[in-house]
């Protein structure tokens, strides 16, 4: 993962509460099985729309997105956190993240600042009235400064070191490997296995078929 | 020291205690995997050259992309047969059991796991969505996980996770007849909004709660997550024990009596303190659904769509503006006459055999309304085998019903099961949110009771609005009586 410090580019003010992942992304561009490419996806739904903020040229460069209350709520998918890395985003900022989303952002370098909403509508009204304004997120200092507003941002200590450091998840937690067996050495019987399998007989499905 | 349900099944798992700062890493007794959210996982994997750690702790079904029509062919959709495909080589390649399409076991996760017995309580489950909070019915520790984190289970069998709060949610008193599980957490949803869950596990407590099967209390811990709450969790007593003995890989013998001498033992303190706390009358519940496009948006049905104009907070106005604009709504109209093209019964919320039951009650004997399409798909193909077994796919058929097979179909469209633009549906899954069932499709989230009396009526309904006729009983509707299992379906190992 790339290391975090600072970021300044484009902002785009998403004037939206509760965008779930599933208008970050649908349903239908989950069917594939890499982890990149998913541009064309995000949004989706809202692209077709001339006056949607990303088809404005201002804004269209965009990499620090600015959204309302509880962003990323709805479905587990990480494609959400993809699809806005892959169109360049690097930081969303909002004033409540849905927890998934947050965490699946922490894992992949993709910035969740949490703003409070007074910061939130005054940055809005600085993007919306000067299209084009960019926004500096400084993750060392915590800070988010967009023309003369300078805000506070929030994000726990765990996730700004990783993202400062660059680290893998996996990685450190294997360097407690041994911790883990000795774990489940001490596991209970009862607690369940799913191999070897057990299940009731297996009986033919038959088929549903269109009707009319 | 007192603790809740969800800090006891946490210190339970506790591989290695974070301190400043750092998160505890949890091991995870149960990892479930689907087609959509583990390829990348995997191929993680092989990029690292790692292995899955523990394959016999972990279980793979197909459900979000399948079809439920034509399940011997091939499937159409080339990129969704890759994705299918993509599994099946995974599984294969890193020893991972899977139940596939066609497989009698194969059916929702959120079902499989319950169905075959590996769900139980005191356990940690997590699964690559974010339903997972289903499992919490059982007093599990369940939560819905991103793809990084598949990958980080895969290779671990353990999760760093950040501390979180507890909230518990009492429901007191007795359900009305007519209402269900699915009303109570509409009710619940409506009441804390779609954030106010963030960052809580939730313990549903309460009378109401203890009277429900185990199935209904997978409704309502299924949704915690449209609350914004991670997980949701029930203490397991009787009832839990009961779905469970005898179940293929519920424990036996002695182990069995071990299990549920600890699991006696899964409850809150009485002396526990919780972050925040809840309180819910059951008896002024009445059938709930949703107007807008977020399941916070939920109202009796006996309300009407809401008035912009009357709501005082500026962003919770411009929200309700929205969604009425999306769900194409009049403010003020009555919710019983708005007009449905499509009920959709079925998903892990509502496609289990009780739901089915509750509706082919409903139903039997009647027509559905002349211009709406009504499907029914089980959860799994157990479920469906059971209904069959039980005669209720004749039911549905003559009553007009397309009785299909197994998988999350209509409940996120992924599979050719969608609305079409401008399309609305009843719905018994758990998301109404813009183009949650197809591009463009409007969804109200219903009971299975609500989705049947729609379905028969044309407009949002509930049993009030029908002659039932005097031998209709309609205090057994709250999902308890259970038929014998099938003798088909008896346990061998």
């Amino acid at each position: 993962m790339e290391k975090f410090t600072t970021h300044t580019g484009v902002g785009v003010p998403l004037r939206r509460n509760n965008v779930d992942t599933d208008q970050i992304i649908p349903a239908v561009y989950l069917k594939r099985v890499t982890r990149t490419g998913f541009e064309d996806a995000l949004f989706a739904a809202w692209r077709g729309d001339p006056s949607f903020v990303l088809n404005q040229e201002a804004y269209s460069s965009g990499s620090v997105l600015v959204a309302g209350a509880d962003f990323g709520t709805g479905s587990s998918r990480e494609h959400a956190v993809w699809a806005l890395k892959d169109y360049g985003f690097k930081a969303v900022l909002a004033p409540r993240f849905a927890d998934i989303f947050r965490g699946n952002s922490g894992k992949q370098g993709l910035l969740a600042a949490q703003v409070a909403q007074e910061d939130i509508e005054l940055i809005w009204k600085i993007l919306e009235s000067e299209p084009g304004t960019e926004v500096t997120v400084d993750l060392e200092a915590r800070t988010v400064i967009c023309g003369d507003v300078v805000a506070q941002f929030q994000i726990d200590d765990y996730t700004r070191w990783r993202l400062m450091e660059g680290l893998d998840d996996i990685g450190l937690t294997l360097e407690h490997e041994s911790e883990i067996s000795d774990f489940e050495a001490q596991r209970q019987p009862w607690r369940p296995k799913t191999l070897p399998a057990k299940h009731l007989p297996a009986v033919e499905i038959e088929a549903a078929r269109p009707v009319g | 020291m007192a603790g809740t349900l969800a800090e006891k099944v946490w210190q339970d798992h506790v591989v290695r205690k974070g301190a400043d700062g750092v998160p505890d890493l949890l091991y995870i007794d149960l990892h479930l995997v689907h087609e959509v959210t583990s390829p990348q996982a995997f191929e993680g994997l092989r990029l690292t050259g790692r292995t899955v750690r523990r394959p016999d702790l972990t279980l793979a079904t197909e459900d979000h992309n399948t079809p439920t029509l034509d399940i011997d062919l091939p499937i159409a959709d080339l990129t969704s047969r890759t994705q299918i495909d993509t599994l099946r080589n995974n599984a294969k390649e890193f020893g991972v059991r899977l139940h596939s399409l066609g497989d009698a076991d194969q059916g929702i996760v959120h079902q499989v796991g319950p169905q075959l017995g590996l769900t139980m309580p005191g356990l940690t489950v997590v699964c690559g969505d974010s339903h997972t909070s289903t499992h919490g019915a059982f007093g599990a520790l369940a939560f819905g996980i991103g793809t990084s984190e598949v990958e980080h289970v895969l290779a671990t069998q353990t999760l760093p996770l950040a501390p979180f709060k507890t909230m518990a949610i009492t429901v007191d008193g007795d359900l009305p007849p007519g209402a269900t599980s699915k009303d109570i957490i509409l009710a619940i949803i409506a009441k804390i909004g779609t954030g106010g869950g963030q960052g809580y596990v939730l313990e549903y407590r309460g009378e109401a709660i203890r009277r429900l099967s185990m199935e209904a209390r997978m409704t309502i811990c299924n949704m915690s997550i449209e609350a914004g709450a991670r997980a949701g969790m029930i203490a397991p007593d009787q009832t839990t024990f009961d779905y469970l003995e005898g179940r293929p890989h519920a424990p036996e013998g002695a182990d069995w009596d071990t299990a549920v001498e600890y699991w006696k033992t899964l409850r809150s303190d009485d002396d526990a303190t919780f972050d925040a706390e809840v309180v819910l009358q059951a008896s002024d519940l009445e059938p709930f659904i949703t107007w807008g496009t977020n399941p916070g948006q939920g109202l009796p049905l006996s309300a009407n769509v809401p008035v912009p104009e009357e709501i005082g907070d500026d962003n919770e106005r411009t929200t309700a503006e929205r969604a009425i604009e999306y769900m194409g709504l009049v403010p003020g109209t009555p919710l019983r006459d708005i007009h449905v093209d499509t009920v959709f019964i079925g998903s892990c919320t509502n496609g289990r055999i009780e739901d089915l039951r509750s509706v082919a009650k409903v139903v039997k004997g009647r027509k559905k309304a002349d211009d709406v399409r009504v499907l029914v798909v089980p959860a799994s193909a157990r479920v469906r085998l059971q209904a069959e077994a039980e005669g209720l796919d004749r039911i549905f058929l003559d009553f007009g019903a397309e009785w299909r097979n197994a998988g999350c179909s209509m409940c996120l469209g992924m599979n050719p099961d969608q609305l079409k633009p401008g399309e609305r549906a009843a719905s018994t899954s758990n998301r109404n949110f813009e183009g949650r069932q197809g591009k463009g499709g409007r969804t109200h989230l219903v009971s299975p009771l609500v989705a049947a009396a729609t379905a028969i009526r044309g407009t949002l309904s509930s049993l009030a609005d029908l002659d039932l006729g005097e031998e209709t009983d309609l205090t057994s509707f709250d999902g308890t009586p259970l038929a014998p299992l099938d003798p088909r379906l008896q346990v061998q190992v």
